[in-house]
């Protein structure tokens, strides 16, 4: 069986993507069949983050179109042959997504034998959350502790529990997870910063997983390597666990309180 | 406006996440308002009527649909259980 997870925020440049790449990679690790879809038409990300940019010769569309085989617009991971991943096109049509192509493309990855299809959602409401959103069963709802960020995940809660599939055909509900990121405990412990406590008494939904704001996320996008692949870094560790959980791990929440650090670990990225 | 902002941060130095909070509290229960998902029970409702029809037919997961609908005021749940087809011999 196939399960689909939509990586979606709302807000713009909350972590979807680096959640998405990380998330994707962590049950790669872990053996999974694993695609990864970057539904941001017209602005192509997730393949830089991915490290595998140069390497896109047919993309999302192309296939819909018709122009190009799923198989040949899947790009295999340099480091997980079971990590694919489907980039979005450049073009400036939007409408070149449409939920007949989406959804065709999805049947195709079920086909496949994929055990989990990511779709790392564009910004906004419009049609490629929309589309990114639809089919899913699964959703990872990425959130920063900023009044913006909270509120347009509000909103998000409420297109999932109304505008997909699942609700049309009266089927379970997606299962919704809060990803908190760019979480820092000392401007909390401040109260400078909403707490994680604060941001789950408001969307009501259980947590996934707290990515502390960590310089090690800016080195891993430089360096075209998902930062959960860097098992000194902060950010990355709590990407592992997160992947963990979601596959029904327990592990404690790490990273969410002021920890006195040496001047290693400081200096590995904190 | 730049002075308003001053004044807040002497009177109340550290709590700015409260008042997020707060704040938030207020539009997210406004943005809440007329959301309407229908009972909260509706999916479990459907998930135990489902596994009692499947006591007695094999059906698949789709097979039953619930549906809130207002008829004059008066909500009424409406359901459709679909039997898979049957050969008549
Ligand atoms: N935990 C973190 N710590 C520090 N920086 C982070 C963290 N997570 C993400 N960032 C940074 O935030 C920026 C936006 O991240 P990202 O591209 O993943 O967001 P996005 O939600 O996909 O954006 P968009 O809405 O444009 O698609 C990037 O520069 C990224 O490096
Ligand atoms: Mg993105």
């Amino acid at each position: 069986m196939t399960k689909i997870v939509v990586v979606t925020s709302g807000k713009g440049g909350v972590g979807k993507t680096t959640t998405s790449a990380s998330f994707a990679t962590g049950l790669a690790q872990r053996g999974k069949k694993v695609a990864v879809i970057d539904f941001d038409v017209g602005l192509r990300n997730l393949d830089l983050i991915m490290g595998c940019e140069r390497r896109v010769v047919f993309d999302f569309v192309n296939v819909i179109q018709g122009e190009a085989s799923l198989r040949q617009a899947l790009i295999k991971d340099k480091t997980f042959p079971n990590l694919h991943i489907l980039a979005a096109s450049q073009t400036r049509d939007k409408e070149a997504l449409t939920p007949e192509g989406v959804e065709k493309v999805l049947n195709d990855l079920r086909s496949e034998g994929f055990d989990y299809v990511v779709c790392d959602s564009p910004a906004g409401i419009e049609r490629g959350a929309h589309l990114a959103m639809y089919f899913a069963d699964e959703a990872l709802v990425v959130t920063n502790p900023e009044v913006s960020s909270v509120r347009d995940s509000d909103r998000v809660l409420g297109l999932l529990a109304s505008k997909t599939r699942r609700v049309e055909r009266n089927e379970a509900r997606i299962k919704e997870h809060l990803v908190l990121t760019r979480y820092n405990p000392a401007r909390v412990l401040k109260g400078e910063m909403l707490s994680l406590e604060d941001v789950t008494e408001i969307l009501a939904i259980p947590v996934l997983g707290v990515i502390p704001e960590s310089t090690a996320v800016l080195n891993s996008s430089n360096a075209g390597t998902p930062v959960i692949t860097l098992p000194d870094a902060d950010a990355g560790q709590a990407y592992d666990d997160l992947v963990s959980r979601f596959l029904g791990e327990d592990r404690p929440l790490r990273f969410t309180t002021v920890e006195k650090k040496g001047l290693f670990s400081k200096w590995l990225g904190g | 406006m730049a002075l308003d902002w001053l004044k807040f941060f002497r009177t109340e130095p550290k709590n700015t996440a409260n008042l997020a909070k707060e704040r938030l509290k207020v539009v997210v229960a406004h943005q809440r308002e007329g959301r309407g998902r229908g009972p909260e029970y509706l999916p479990k409702l459907r998930e135990e009527i489902l596994n009692v029809v499947r006591k007695y037919v094999d059906v698949p997961e789709t097979a039953v649909n619930i549906q809130v609908q207002n008829e004059d005021g008066l909500e009424v749940l409406e359901m459709n259980i679909a039997l898979p087809e049957q050969r008549r011999s």
